[in-house]
């Protein structure tokens, strides 16, 4: 949501400044490309909370992260793209698949699929959509990408910046992680050792046994 | 203009190798399988020991009925196949065959995160598939498939990122390049971890439980018939291409060879992905499929651990020849 509105900003609207390398009125190609898959990815993420089919929401958050990925690539910042790829669609969508099919995928709406909160979710949404463009126009106001000099975001490029600069909020964030992990097994054990608690209470050994599991 | 023939003649070349190969690697199992069993296989079709029963395999599939169940999702079904086959392609044409950057449909830089992000969006078509087809058995085909990719994309991505430690890049050229002999011992717990959970990946036997015919009909892909199904076929025949050749080019050297590797260096990439499909084809016919549970505790308990500890001795070796 965020990100067609940035690329509006990025592409078509240079200060001053900048207007005599980069025409206000002659966008490239690249910047074409970026504004419309700005607009796809937008689109697939609005479709994506407003469906009221449950899997074709998962389905068009796939279309909006490719959507991203893309965006990504024409940035130049090609090994983000494919770990956006790889992580996303690869990792994150499949789970949220598995979770749906696990507990409930009907074909077809789910009237019941929208909940009182919209409107304190719209809220917090375009909040956070007009903070982050605003952050991110502001740091970005005159930056332009050369592409033709040296790429800005190869491999080896986000490597350095990220074990050179960024390496405090790096091992901060695996700690982070870390911790989440640690915390979803402790979490799934004790639910175990409550199940086996529960059990372990004398129960006839055919038909009350389903009783103490749930 | 020249740039512009070269990229088309590029891309038409990993087509023509995406098309055939699959199906070359289908005749080979027909024919392998069958003599492993003491059969001989399809022996009729076009005379010479029935090289062309694929070709007429896909002319039967065009000919069926394209039926759609009524209860399905339209057009997650009849997107799913597409879905599940043509990132295999997309992976084809950063897999390089030979030395140089001629050899190569697409250089791409970050070469492994770019073929392990692509084959992952694959499985897709088959939860696609598996859910669309409004069928239980499509279901738990489809279930099955995403807990098994869940459980061995971890194991796979560890590995490449072994050997792209070893090299120091991520570009599958790079990799190539750095390759040295010896790799093949230091790397070889990682090579045969990324290969068998590939063959998990691709639900290959013996980890075909999303497909298990005794239990669940064929999974995802139950409700398919005519082209549709041959595109699911497909997808797991170039997909066996795809792993054979990626292992080929991550752990086995790709295009060096004892000899000859500057003129005839394609000639051993080709040699080695082949050997490692008729390996996939042997394991096929010789082991029983594996349940749900073992599949979970051999990537979890063993494919894991063994891929950290590569990890460890990749890092180890790489600082001492420092």
């Amino acid at each position: 949501m965020t990100l067609a509105a940035t690329a509006g900003h990025l592409a078509a609207g240079p200060t001053p400044l900048a207007a005599a390398s980069h025409g206000f009125l002659s966008p490239t190609g690249v910047e074409i490309a970026f504004v419309l898959v700005g607009l796809v990815t937008l689109g697939a993420a609005v479709v994506t909370v407003t469906t009221r089919q449950l899997v074709h929401a998962a389905l068009w958050l796939v279309v909006a992260l490719g959507g991203l990925a893309v965006e990504y690539l024409l940035l130049t910042a090609e090994f983000i793209a494919w770990v956006q790829v790889l992580i996303y669609v690869g990792a994150v969508v499949v789970l949220l698949l598995f979770g749906l099919m696990l507990t409930r995928a009907p074909i077809g709406r789910s009237p019941d699929a929208d909940s009182g909160n919209r409107w304190a979710a719209l809220t917090v949404a375009v909040a956070a959509a007009a903070s982050l463009v605003w952050v991110v126009v502001d740091a970005f106001r005159t930056t332009w990408i050369d592409l033709d000099g040296p790429v800005a975001g190869s491999t080896a490029v986000t490597g350095a910046s990220l074990f050179q600069n960024w390496v405090l909020p790096f091992e901060a964030l695996s700690v982070l992680l870390l911790a989440a992990l640690v915390g979803a097994i402790v979490l799934s054990r004790r639910a175990k050792a409550d199940r086996a608690t529960d059990t372990g209470r004398p129960t006839t050994p055919n038909g009350s046994d389903k009783g103490g599991v749930r | 203009m020249n740039d512009a023939l070269d990229v088309t003649l590029r891309l038409l070349i990993v087509f023509v190798v995406f098309l055939a190969f699959p199906l070359i690697v289908g005749q080979t199992e027909h024919k392998v399988m069958a003599h492993m069993q003491g059969r001989l296989g399809p022996m009729y079709a076009g005379g010479f020991h029935g090289w062309a029963q694929l070709v007429a395999d896909g002319v039967k599939f065009a000919q069926k009925e394209d039926v759609v169940p009524a209860d399905a999702d339209r057009r997650i079904f009849q997107l799913a196949p597409a879905v599940a086959l043509l990132p295999y392609l997309l992976v084809l044409l950063a897999v390089p065959i030979g030395p140089g950057e001629g050899a190569v449909g697409q250089v791409v830089d970050a070469g492994i995160f770019f073929v392990l992000a692509v084959m992952g969006v694959g499985v897709l078509g088959s939860l696609m598939a598996g859910w669309a087809s409004a069928n239980k058995f499509s279901l738990l085909g489809g279930l099955r498939t995403a807990a098994q990719l869940l459980a061995y994309e971890l194991p796979m991505l560890l590995t490449a990122a072994s050997v792209a430690m070893a090299a120091g890049t991520v570009s599958l050229v790079g990799i190539l390049d750095a390759f040295e002999w010896w790799w093949l011992p230091w790397q070889i717990v990682g090579a045969i971890v990324f290969f068998v959970a590939g063959l998990a990946e691709l639900q290959r036997p013996p980890f075909d439980m999303p497909v298990a015919d005794s239990e669940i009909i064929f999974g995802a892909y139950t409700e398919y018939t005519g082209l549709r199904f041959a595109l699911f076929l497909l997808a797991e025949y170039a997909g066996i291409v795809v792993l054979c050749g990626l292992t080929t080019v991550l752990f086995l050297g790709g295009w060096h060879g004892p000899w000859g590797a500057d003129g005839l260096g394609w000639v051993w990439t080709l040699l080695k992905t082949a050997v490692l499909a008729f390996v996939v084809i042997w394991l096929r016919v010789t082991y029983p499929r594996l349940r749900e549970d073992q599949l979970q505790r051999l990537s979890w308990t063993l494919l894991v651990p063994l891929s950290l500890a590569q990890i460890a001795l990749t890092g180890i070796v790489k600082v001492v020849i420092q």
